[in-house]
């Protein structure tokens, strides 16, 4: 009787031994080929500054500025208060210590497009790396380059200030299983490469559906209800649906959005509010082609039902 | 006797300064305003001719508009909820909204005095007024379902 309890016990210890070392396996952080990071030549300056102003860095991680053609600051600091907890903005400039500015060019490639910093410790969601995952290797290149040519500034931003279980970063290994992929989003076979330009800047750099699209229970992004609209991650409100069903931009022409994401003007020159008028402090440094190629891609998606409740 | 007709003096007072709908009065000088300022948009982007008169009248009624937006009648308290975009930092932080209104207005007062007369200067007198609604719209507005 005792020898069974025994054995009993050492399966149960057993059993949980390999949980766990399955949950360690699965949940390891993964980086990108050292060989593939070599055989980028060195980055472009000028096109690693459009991919800066594409991916928006500076709505989260630069204070505003008086002065906007300053090159921008990037101490972090901004907060994300979100129902998993309060997430704090890095400071990303060039500081060698309170920054980036001692990452190599491998260091940036992980953490954008695998979400793994270079001590391997897995990065949460807020930084959309779901997003930038799907970006040319070459683009990150580039904007290393670009992020290079920007001051350093001392300070660090605090910690991230979230509860169990979302402090847990070894746990985000699982949820990168279910939620992290270089896929593009949408098969637009059809598209004009016009379409398919603005794709690429809108699935991967400008990552629109970070806020644009709902998320499931575990945070991830709702692939079937993409661009819809959500209810606003973060402060008050909703995120507009940006599909052609949408009720606010449906019936946009092409050229509209392309104005708005320049001027942030819509059509009844009504102007664009809350963090959207951040987004087009970035947008409107790209070029007239990039705005019309983002504009013919949201032209081109499938239309859906607002991700969000009607009001109430 | 007295106090009571002396209460409903103050309460009629009140009364007449606050709006009876504020929500629907803010939306009406808004909606005034994005229309002045589509009217200069074009001339901006190059798609009508420069014409000093015309940017003088819509500065000058941008600066009537800008009168018009009466903080304390058109948000008051009882007009957080309802079919409105407004965000709650309005009522948290009622000096920095009343800061950036007054804001808009300098800058509206400065460009109607400016008179623009060629294409460059009514571009910066442009650029600075509409830089006023995206920095409000960031810091006080709210999409909503």
């Amino acid at each position: 009787m005792a020898g069974t309890v025994r054995k009993l016990a050492a399966g149960v210890v057993l059993l949980a031994a390999a949980g766990g070392a399955v949950f360690w396996f699965l949940t390891a952080p993964e980086r990108i080929p050292e060989a593939d990071i070599a055989a980028l030549g060195a980055g472009d300056v000028a096109r690693g500054e459009r991919m800066f102003y594409a991916g928006g860095c500076a709505s989260c991680h630069a204070a505003a500025q008086a002065d906007p053609a300053e090159p921008p600051q990037l101490a972090g600091g901004l907060r994300l208060v979100t129902d998993f907890g309060t997430f704090v903005a890095p400071n990303i400039s060039q500081h060698p210590t309170d920054g980036i500015g001692g990452w190599s060019l491998a260091d940036l490639a992980n953490a954008m497009q695998k979400g793994v910093s270079p001590d391997g410790r897995h990065y949460y969601p807020s930084f959309p790396y779901t997003s930038y995952a799907r970006m040319k290797l070459a683009d990150v290149a580039d904007l290393y380059a670009f992020m290079k040519t920007l001051p350093a500034v001392e300070g660090r931003a605090p910690d991230h200030e979230l509860g169990f279980p979302f402090n847990i970063r070894r746990g985000l290994g699982l949820w990168k299983l279910l939620n992290l992929s270089p896929e593009p989003v949408l098969a637009l076979a059809d598209a004009s490469e016009q379409a398919k330009a603005g794709q690429y800047l809108v699935e991967g750099p400008g990552h629109c559906g970070e806020c644009h699209t709902p998320r499931d229970l575990s945070g991830g992004i709702r692939k079937s209800e993409w661009l819809a609209g959500a209810v606003a991650a973060e402060g008050d409100g909703v995120v507009p649906n940006i599909t052609p069903e949408s009720s606010s931009s449906g019936q946009w022409s092409q050229s509209d959005i392309a104005e708005f994401l320049k001027s942030g003007f819509t059509p009844e020159f009504d102007s664009a509010g809350g963090a959207m008028a951040a987004v087009v402090k970035n947008t409107g440094r790209l070029s007239d082609d990039d705005r019309a190629a983002i504009a013919a891609y949201l032209k081109a998606v499938p239309g859906r039902p607002n991700g969000f409740p009607a009001k109430k | 006797m007295k106090s009571l007709i002396l209460s409903i003096a103050i309460a009629a007072t009140a009364f007449s300064v606050a709006s009876a709908d504020p929500i629907a009065d803010r939306k009406a000088i808004m909606k005034e305003r994005g229309g002045l300022v589509g009217q200069l948009a074009p001339m901006v982007k190059g798609e009508q001719p420069f014409d000093a008169a015309k940017v003088a009248e819509v500065f000058t009624a941008l600066q009537a508009n800008a009168a018009k937006f009466d903080i304390p009648a058109l948000f008051p308290e009882s007009s957080k909820e309802g079919d409105t975009t407004a965000s709650p930092k309005i009522w948290e932080d009622m000096a920095g909204f009343k800061a950036a209104a007054d804001k808009f207005s300098a800058d509206v007062a400065a460009a109607a005095a400016a008179k623009p007369q060629d294409l460059d200067a009514l571009k910066a007198s442009f650029g600075t007024v509409a830089g006023n609604c995206a920095s409000c719209h960031e810091a006080f507005r709210v999409k909503k379902g």
